[in-house]
């Protein structure tokens, strides 16, 4: 068992996921979007073999509407 | 004529730029954004839902950057840290898109920019690469500095953010455009058609809006009135206005040849 911060919010995964493991389970897989880990920028080449560990900070971010 | 903005080295051939927020739905947001001509538009940085909402519908699948250039901005960053991180994830998520939008905002009240910060993340973006379009106060002085620090464009104010108050500066502004050798551009203040067009009689090089068209009645109209007004005041800048004669008039029909005389 891990805990993350994901998007401000504390998550437990049931074990270490890698970045791209963590947006299939979410949902996100596919999606636009740009990951950081701890301040910095997991490129998306990077997210299948990046893998999480205890205590990550993550932020997952995506366009939307804004002036 | 060809007539076209250049900033950080590509042409665009309308100087409308528009933001993305407050429409009613996505629907609304493309036919508003059609209807202005825009090429440029902004966007904001978010955390997204993990899960969830999924299937939420992407902003980007709305506007998809292979028509538009995307310029994603760092609207609610307080600080110069804040604002880079923003940009960085946004250079992520658009595949190494260099374009952004600054600006550090100074207080929730009047998001009024704080320069400080606003010059001290433009040092850090242009250096790491960022072509750096930046939101600024109508301040000469500041506006030079963040050109000779490399900006692509400077963006004052006309009046702050989503007030809609028009132009309440020009001859600012003026001092701006008049030194400039970037595109100056009006962000924030607009509120109808005519300030679009004083903003480019003055000899701004573009506008960007947002509120101004998205809390209009009607949206999709506003958007083309301002695409109209962009295009007038221009030709109108360029043209060149006549002489201001104060207290004297000067007959537009002969004073020869009237009848009687």
């Amino acid at each position: 068992m891990i805990q993350l911060i994901i998007n401000g919010q504390p998550e437990r995964l049931e074990q270490a996921l890698t970045v791209h493991a963590l947006l299939e389970v979410r949902q996100l897989a596919g999606k636009r979007l740009a990951v950081e880990r701890n301040g910095e920028i997991v490129p998306k080449g990077r997210h299948a073999e990046t893998l999480l560990a205890d205590g990550d900070r993550l932020e997952i971010v995506v366009a939307v509407g804004g002036g | 004529m060809n007539d076209s903005l250049v900033i950080a080295g590509k042409s665009y051939g309308s100087r409308l730029l528009v933001g993305t927020g407050k429409y009613k739905d996505f629907d609304e947001t493309r036919a508003a954004i059609d209807a202005s001509g825009a090429e440029i538009v902004t966007v904001a940085i978010r955390r997204t839902n993990i899960g969830q909402n999924p299937g939420e519908p992407n902003l980007l699948d709305v506007l998809p950057p292979d028509r538009f250039t995307i310029l994603p901005n760092t609207a609610g960053c307080y600080t110069a840290d804040d604002a880079v991180r923003t940009l960085r994830l946004a250079r992520e998520l658009l595949d190494g898109h260099a374009l952004v939008k600054l600006e550090v905002l100074g207080d929730p009240k009047t998001l009024f920019p704080n320069m400080p910060e606003t010059l001290k993340a433009a040092e850090t973006l242009v250096k790491d690469g960022f072509d750096v379009m930046v939101y600024c106060a109508d301040d000469p002085i500041q506006a030079k500095m963040l050109e000779d620090m490399g900006c692509a464009a400077v963006m004052p104010l006309a009046s702050l953010i989503g007030s809609g108050m028009g132009i309440l500066n020009p001859w600012n502004l003026r001092l701006i455009i008049d030194q400039a050798t970037v595109p100056v551009l009006v962000d924030a203040g607009v509120g109808t058609a005519s300030d679009a067009a004083i903003a480019m009689e003055l000899g701004c090089d573009g506008v960007l809006m947002n509120t101004a068209i998205a809390h209009a009645k009607n949206p999709v109209l506003m958007a083309s009135a301002m695409k109209k007004a962009v295009e007038a005041g221009r030709e109108a800048f360029l043209a060149g206005r006549m002489p201001r004669k104060f207290y004297s008039a000067d007959p537009s029909s002969p004073t020869s040849g009237l009848i009687g005389s």
